[in-house]
C-alpha cells in the first residue's frame, strides 16, 4: 500500500484488473460449480457419478472392443463385439433384399440426398420444383426402383425388404402422407359445415385415442376382411395404410392448432380482397399456420419415425426387427447389447439431426421481432 | 345518391349461393362415406361367412383354456374369454398407473435439475433428455427386458437387496404382507384419516382467508394419516405378518414375485416419459417471469416460500396441459407390452382370444374402444383439474 501510494495522487486510482478468483476458469467455477455449500456437494455427487458411469462405458465401448474378424470366435475380449454388426451389417440396412439389386436402394438414396442438398445450396433458383419433385417425383420413381418387375427390373417381394431401408421407407410414406392429409382433416374440422365437421373429428379423435399397435393390428386382422373375396393386399401396404391414418390424424391436430393461432384479421382481410376459400387459404392462411406449427410438425414426424418400429409386432422386420432378428440367430445369441447400442444410435441420429433442423429452420422463418 | 337509377341486381344462379354449395357439398360426403362403408361392411360380412367365423358377443362367455403369467384377479384355464378381458384391462391399467406415478416424479426431478444452477447437474439432465427423447421406446423396452432383466443370474445367485428382496431373471421377489384378523380395522382407519385431513386442510384454508391466522395443516394432516392407523395398528396388535421369501429348489417359495415383464416395462415407460415431462416442467417454469420472483422476495417471502406460493402455481398452469398428453402417451404406450410377453388387453385379448377365436371386428373393436375410454376419462380428468387451476379472469 505504501509502494503504491507513491506513484498515485489521490482520486487518480487507475482501474484494477477483477480479483483472479471472479474471472476466467476459476470464476467461472465458482459461479457455476462451488457456488454453496449445497451446491459444492452436487457437483462432487455428479463428478462420482460421472466417474462411475462413463470410464466403463467407454472401456466397454472402445478400449477391450473386438473391431475384425468375421464370426463369434474372433470375439474373445471383455469389451463390445462389434464383429456382430460387421457381419450383420448388410441385413440390418437392407433386409434380406437380393444382393445384386441394392444398387436400386443406393441409387434412390442418391437421388433424394442429391435432391435435399440442392434444396440447401443458397441462392439457387427453382427450389420450389425440387421440393415438388421430392413430394411428387420421387416417391414415384422409388416406387419403380424398390418393386421392380417393370423397366427390365426384375420384382423384388416386399417380405424380401428389411432393415433400415424398410423403417425409412414406412416413415417417407407415413411423412409424406400425413401432411397433406393432415391439412385438410384439420380444415374440415374448422369447416362451418355439420356433418363434414363432425366426420373430421370423429377420425382425428378415433385415431388419436387408440395406440398405434392396435391400429397395426386391426390392419393386418381387419383389413383383409374389407375386401371383397379373392382380392388381397400386401402387408406392408396394409401396414403403411395403418400408419398413414394413425399419423394424418395427429398431424391435423398439429395444423389445427396454427390455424387457430392466427388472428381473425388475416381471413378476413383475404375475404375482403375477394379470394375463393381454397385461394385464401393456399395463399394467405395456410403459409402463415404452417410456419407457425413447424417445430409440431418436425415432432410429429420425429415420433412417427420412432413409431415405425412398432411394425415389427406384425411381423414386419424394420431396422430393429433385424437386430432381433440377428441377436436370435443361434450363432449369435448373447450380443444383445451391441445390436441395441448400434440401433439406437442410428436412430438417435435421424432424430437429433432433425430436431435441430426444426429449430435451425425455426430461426430462419421467424419474420417478427 | 342515386340509388333508384341502378336496376336491382340480378339473382345469382342458385349454384353459386354458398348455402345451397354447402349442403350439396355435404349430402355428397355423406353418401360417399355411407357408400363406402355399407360396401366394407358387405364384403366383411361374405368373408366371415365364407371362413364360418361366428359373430356377436357370445365368444366372452367361452372357456379360455389358457393360462396368464399375471393377474390381479382370480383366473385359471377355466375362466371364460370376458375374464381374460378384465384380467388384460387391469394389467394395463396397474402398469400405466405406476409408470405414470414413476415419470411424474422421475421427470420432475430431471426438469428441475435441468435448470439447476449447477452446470455439470444441467449437463447430465440435458444428456439425459436428449438420449431418451431421441431413441424408440420399443428399442428401449428391449434392452430393459433382453439385455438387462434376461441376463440377471439364476435365483439361485439372486442379487440380494436389503436382505429380503432378491432380484433374478424370474422377476423381483419381494416378504409377501399377510392380513391378520383385525387387518380391516387400520384400512379402515386410514380410509377415515385421508377424509379427516382433506377436511382438516378445507377449514385451515377457509379460516385463513377469513382471518389470517395461519393454520400447519401440512403437518397435521401428515401426523393424521400416519397416527390413526399406527394407533389401530397397536390397538388391534399388529395385525400384519410378512411371509419373506426362501428359495427352495431352484426358485423362491412364499413371498411376492414382479415378473421381469411388468418391471421391464414400467422402467422403460417411466425413463422413457420421464424425458419428456423434464421438458415440459422445465418450460412451464422458465415461463413464469422474473419479475414475479422478485415481486415475492420484495413482499418478504422466502425462497422455499416463493417457490411454493408464487412459482410452482403460476408454472403448473403452463404445465399441465401437455402433461396430460403425455399421460395418455404412456397409458397408450403401455400396449407396447405385447412386444415382451406382458400379459396386457393387447397381448391376452387382442393377440391370444384373437388366435382362438378369429372374431377379429369384434375384438378390435372391443380393444379399441377401451383404449378410447381410458384416453377420454384421462383427458377428462386432467381438463377438470386444468378448469380448477386455471387463472380465473374478470
Amino acid at each position: 500500500m505504501s509502494e503504491q501510494s507513491q506513484d498515485y495522487t489521490t482520486g487518480q486510482h487507475p482501474d484494477l484488473p477483477a480479483p483472479i478468483t471472479a474471472t476466467g476458469i476459476i470464476g467461472w467455477a465458482r459461479v457455476n460449480l462451488f457456488a454453496t455449500i449445497p451446491n459444492t456437494i452436487l457437483t462432487i455427487l455428479a463428478v462420482l457419478f460421472l466417474l462411475w458411469l462413463v470410464p466403463p462405458i467407454i472401456d466397454w465401448a472402445f478400449i477391450s472392443a473386438d473391431w475384425s474378424g468375421d464370426n463369434r470366435d474372433a470375439c474373445t475380449r471383455e469389451g463390445a463385439c462389434w464383429v456382430f454388426i460387421k457381419v450383420w451389417f448388410r441385413q440390418l440396412m437392407y433386409g434380406r433384399y437380393p444382393v445384386d439389386e441394392i444398387w436400386r436402394i443406393n441409387f434412390a438414396y442418391f437421388i433424394a440426398i442429391a435432391a435435399g442438398v440442392l434444396l440447401f445450396v443458397p441462392g439457387l433458383r427453382g427450389k420450389p420444383w425440387i421440393g415438388l419433385f421430392l413430394l411428387v417425383g420421387f416417391p414415384i420413381i422409388a416406387f419403380f426402383l424398390f418393386v421392380g418387375d417393370s423397366f427390365g427390373l426384375p420384382g423384388v417381394e416386399t417380405p424380401l425388404w428389411g432393415g433400415l431401408f424398410l423403417t425409412l421407407v414406412i416413415s417417407g410414406v407415413g411423412i409424406a402422407a400425413s401432411l397433406p392429409i393432415g391439412v385438410v382433416l384439420a380444415l374440415g374440422r374448422r369447416s362451418s359445415m355439420p356433418v363434414v365437421r363432425a366426420m373430421c373429428i370423429t377420425f382425428i379423435e378415433l385415431w388419436r385415442g387408440v395406440p398405434l399397435i392396435t391400429v397395426l393390428f386391426m390392419a393386418s386382422v381387419m383389413f383383409p376382411l374389407f375386401l371383397p373375396e379373392g382380392l388381397n393386399f400386401d402387408k406392408l401396404l396394409r401396414a403403411l395404410l395403418g400408419v398413414m391414418f394413425f399419423s394424418s390424424a395427429y398431424m391435423a391436430e398439429v395444423v389445427r392448432g396454427g390455424l387457430q393461432a392466427l388472428p381473425k384479421g388475416q381471413y378476413e382481410a383475404a375475404q375482403a380482397l375477394g379470394l375463393s376459400f381454397w385461394k385464401m387459404m393456399g395463399l394467405v392462411i395456410l403459409p402463415q399456420a404452417l410456419k407457425l406449427v413447424i417445430p409440431g410438425i418436425v415432432n410429429t414426424f420425429i415420433g412417427l419415425f420412432k413409431d415405425t418400429t412398432l411394425v415389427l409386432i406384425i411381423g414386419l422386420f424394420d431396422f430393429l426387427g433385424m437386430v432381433q432378428l440377428a441377436g436370435t440367430n443361434p450363432d449369435w445369441l448373447g450380443f444383445a447389447i451391441e445390436g441395441y447400442v448400434f440401433t439406437a444410435f442410428g436412430f438417435w441420429i435421424f432424430c437429433f439431426s432433425m430436431s435441430r433442423y426444426s429449430q435451425h429452420l425455426e430461426k430462419k422463418l421467424h419474420t417478427g421481432h | 345518391m342515386a340509388v333508384d337509377q341502378v336496376a336491382p341486381a340480378a339473382r345469382p344462379p342458385f349454384f353459386y349461393d354458398p348455402r345451397v354449395r354447402a349442403i350439396f357439398f355435404q349430402v355428397l360426403v355423406l353418401a360417399l362415406v355411407v357408400l363406402g362403408g355399407a360396401y366394407l361392411v358387405n364384403n366383411t360380412l361374405a368373408n366371415l361367412a365364407r371362413q364360418g367365423i361366428a359373430s356377436g358377443f357370445g365368444f366372452l362367455d367361452t372357456t379360455a383354456g389358457f393360462g396368464i403369467s399375471m393377474s390381479l384377479v382370480e383366473y385359471s384355464e377355466e375362466s371364460t374369454y370376458g375374464r381374460v378381458f378384465l384380467v388384460g384391462f387391469l394389467n394395463t391399467i396397474l402398469v400405466s398407473v405406476v409408470g405414470v406415478f414413476c415419470a411424474t416424479i422421475l421427470g420432475f426431478l430431471i426438469g428441475v435439475a435441468r435448470l439447476s444452477r449447477n452446470w455439470v447437474v444441467s449437463k447430465i439432465a440435458n444428456a439425459y433428455i436428449e438420449t431418451l427423447r431421441n431413441i424408440p421406446l420399443l428399442l428401449q423396452l428391449f434392452f430393459w427386458y433382453f439385455a438387462v432383466l434376461r441376463t440377471l443370474p439364476s435365483p439361485r445367485n439372486s442379487v440380494e437387496l436389503f436382505g429380503s428382496f432378491f432380484l433374478n431373471n424370474r422377476g423381483l421377489t419381494s416378504p409377501a404382507p399377510i392380513p391378520e384378523a383385525g387387518f380391516s380395522t387400520v384400512v379402515i382407519s386410514f380410509a377415515v384419516a385421508i377424509v379427516a385431513a382433506f377436511f382438516v386442510a378445507r377449514w385451515a384454508r377457509k379460516r385463513q382467508e377469513a382471518t389470517g391466522q395461519q393454520f400447519p395443516r401440512f403437518w397435521a394432516g401428515l401426523g393424521v394419516i400416519i397416527g390413526l392407523p399406527l394407533l389401530a395398528a397397536i390397538v388391534t396388535g399388529f395385525p400384519l405378518s410378512w411371509s419373506a421369501p426362501e428359495l427352495r429348489g431352484f426358485n423362491f417359495v412364499n413371498g411376492m414375485v414382479l415378473i421381469p415383464e411388468f418391471v421391464a416395462l414400467v422402467v422403460a415407460l417411466s425413463t422413457y416419459t420421464a424425458a419428456f415431462i423434464a421438458e415440459i416442467v422445465r418450460a412451464g417454469i422458465t415461463s413464469v417471469s422474473h419479475g414475479q420472483t422478485e415481486a415475492s422476495f420484495a413482499l418478504g417471502l422466502r425462497r422455499a416460500q416463493t417457490l411454493r406460493l408464487v412459482i410452482i402455481p403460476q408454472a403448473l398452469r403452463v404445465i399441465i396441459p401437455p402433461l396430460t398428453s403425455q399421460y395418455l402417451n404412456l397409458t397408450k404406450n403401455s400396449s407396447l407390452a405385447a412386444a415382451i410377453a406382458y400379459p396386457d388387453i393387447v397381448l391376452v385379448f387382442a393377440g391370444t382370444v384373437l388366435m382362438q377365436t378369429g372374431q377379429a371386428v369384434e375384438i378390435i373393436a372391443i380393444t379399441m374402444a377401451t383404449y378410447l375410454v381410458l384416453s377420454l376419462l384421462i383427458s377428462g380428468f386432467m381438463n377438470w383439474y386444468n378448469q380448477k387451476m386455471a387463472l380465473v379472469e374478470r
